[in-house]
């Protein structure tokens, strides 16, 4: 049974089509890149999954339902004097969407929040305020609240932006090893292919309602592309980075890639 | 009279009674009210508890009722008409201005006596008889037992509403019956340091806890005991001298302030 399973999916927003007629499973184990404009639908794609998001038309199914997903946002500056140490924010991935106190089963959360916060080598700084932490430390500890629930399914939303290149090597191969050790299927959404391009088996490529899903090689290719943006295209390979060239439809992708390819 | 003696009173017993309920109260929602960026709300909701009581004077009916209408209307008109974290500071705002004018009508209207038309904004703990107490007792329990049941979610969407969403948490209902809360706490303050000076016990106790530590639980047991320092504390010292409650609670409340940041600013935020 596949992890995540969309079947003639549509979404639209009154005349303005997202995406339709979409099939796609992601079976446990497997990473998918979801790349793409913005605009084209990568967030509401992830809305979707996550059950924020109704479909216009088609199913949408997740293995386990909703709680079998671990979700990992973006990282965004959190304020320094919240009241709030790592381990109460991978706590939260736990069981905080239950109701009461949660004053019952405590060492056993502790038992688990403590396991997961070790598994991202997090555990020298889980007792600071997380105002105080890094990037790359919080979304370390992002890691670990997605994780800490046992999610069949991953689900990250562009988990590496504003992350220095050494840590969002950090985090993503984080995430890989989970989906490795325990058959936890990835789908990571991301206008930076390069970074995960080692792990992605599979690349969704959204632009402008149309879309193709393939390996990055059927994918990442100019004539692919071209169709995708109906402008030429010119797709790259330099060592083992995919660079994206030409037509201001993909100037963000030929930004990032082309900042990503001097550094 | 000696401080003892004036300890026997009963109405200084009520008022030590609905000081501390009210520190209980208060210090457990501080915490929550300062990681939502709530202390603006807090004080519009308490100019519109201010203008439900007046308006109870104007009818003669019960202050404390008309200060509970006053500001869970407040706090669901808050809730309605802000959807959008960026209108909240000016829905509140227009609010807030609403209320008072429309408060000060109505005082000008009341033909009693003065003193409660002053103790309104200013507090007047000693004029809490017992049906108010009865009712500043069932509402807070109310409050309290609320609060224990959407405790967890709540704070889950205080400090992380995006992946709180993610996980199914309903932020936004959460944050209408937060600001009921919250608004029932206000109207109870109003009546022991007046509309203009809750926040002395709503955020000044939180935002001193939330200075010195960093756990959540932490910061509400510390919030709780400053909250009760200060309402209770603030009591006891205004007896003897005879001095306005409101104006030695927030003293008291806003020395912890300064020594807590004071602390803080010496050992950095400890655990």
């Amino acid at each position: 049974m596949s992890a995540i399973s969309l079947r003639g999916a549509r979404l639209s927003y009154g005349d303005r089509v997202l995406w339709d007629g979409l099939d796609l499973d992601v079976e446990p184990g497997e990473f998918l890149a979801v790349l793409g404009p913005n605009g084209s639908g990568k967030t509401s794609l992830m809305r979707v999954l996550l059950g924020l998001q109704p479909l216009s038309s088609g199913t949408v199914s997740i293995a386990g339902g909703n709680h079998a997903i671990g979700y990992i946002p973006q990282q965004r500056a959190l304020d320094q004097s919240m009241t709030l140490r790592g381990r109460d924010l991978v706590s939260l991935g736990l069981d905080g969407h239950r109701w009461g106190l949660g004053l019952r089963g405590r060492r056993e959360r502790r038992v688990r929040v403590d396991a997961a916060i070790e598994s991202v080598g997090g555990s020298a700084y889980a007792d600071s305020p997380v105002g105080l932490l890094s990037g790359g430390e919080q979304q370390r500890l992002r890691v670990a609240q997605a994780l800490v629930g046992d999610p069949g399914v991953m689900l990250c939303d562009e988990p590496l932006l504003s992350l220095d290149l050494a840590n969002q090597r950090v985090v993503s191969e984080l995430i890989d090893k989970r989906r490795r050790e325990a058959d936890t299927a990835v789908l990571f959404v991301t206008h930076e292919l390069n970074p995960v391009l080692p792990l992605v088996d599979r690349v969704l490529y959204l632009v402008g309602g149309r879309f193709r899903v393939g390996t990055p090689e059927e994918v990442m290719n100019s004539r692919t592309l071209s169709e995708l943006y109906r402008t030429p295209v010119e797709v790259v390979r330099v060592r083992d980075q995919i660079l994206v060239v030409g037509a201001g439809a993909c100037e963000e992708q030929t930004h990032h890639l082309s900042a990503e390819a001097v550094s | 009279m000696t401080f003892f003696d004036l300890l026997e009173l009963d109405f200084v017993q009520t008022a030590l009674i609905a000081a501390a309920v009210l520190g209980l109260v208060a210090g457990v929602l501080g915490p929550l009210v300062v990681t939502r960026k709530m202390a603006f709300a807090v004080h519009g909701t308490s100019e519109l508890a201010f203008t439900g009581g007046a308006a109870a004077l104007l009818l003669g009916v019960s202050v404390g009722y008309g200060a509970l209408a006053g500001s869970i209307l407040a706090a669901v008109l808050l809730g309605v008409l802000s959807r959008r974290e960026s209108d909240r500071d000016s829905v509140i705002g227009a609010i807030l201005a609403f209320g008072l004018g429309m408060g000060i009508l109505m005082l000008a209207l009341y033909k009693g006596r003065a003193s409660n038309k002053f103790g309104l904004l200013t507090g007047q703990i000693v004029g809490v008889d017992s049906t108010d107490l009865n009712l500043l007792v069932v509402s807070s329990v109310a409050v309290l037992a609320v609060l224990a049941v959407i405790y967890r979610p709540l704070f889950f969407a205080s400090v992380d509403p995006d992946v709180a969403v993610s996980r199914g948490v309903p932020v936004r209902a959460l944050s209408v019956v937060f600001a009921v809360l919250v608004g029932v706490a206000t109207a109870l303050s109003v009546q022991v340091v007046g509309a203009l000076l809750v926040l002395a016990l709503m955020i000044t106790p939180a935002a001193a806890a939330m200075r010195v530590t960093a756990s959540p639980l932490r910061a509400t047991v510390l919030s709780v005991v400053f909250a009760e320092v200060a309402a209770v504390g603030g009591i006891l010292l205004s007896l003897q001298p005879g001095l306005p409650v409101s104006a030695l609670v927030t003293a008291v409340s806003f020395v912890i302030y300064l020594v807590c940041r004071g602390v803080g600013a010496v050992r950095g935020r400890a655990v």
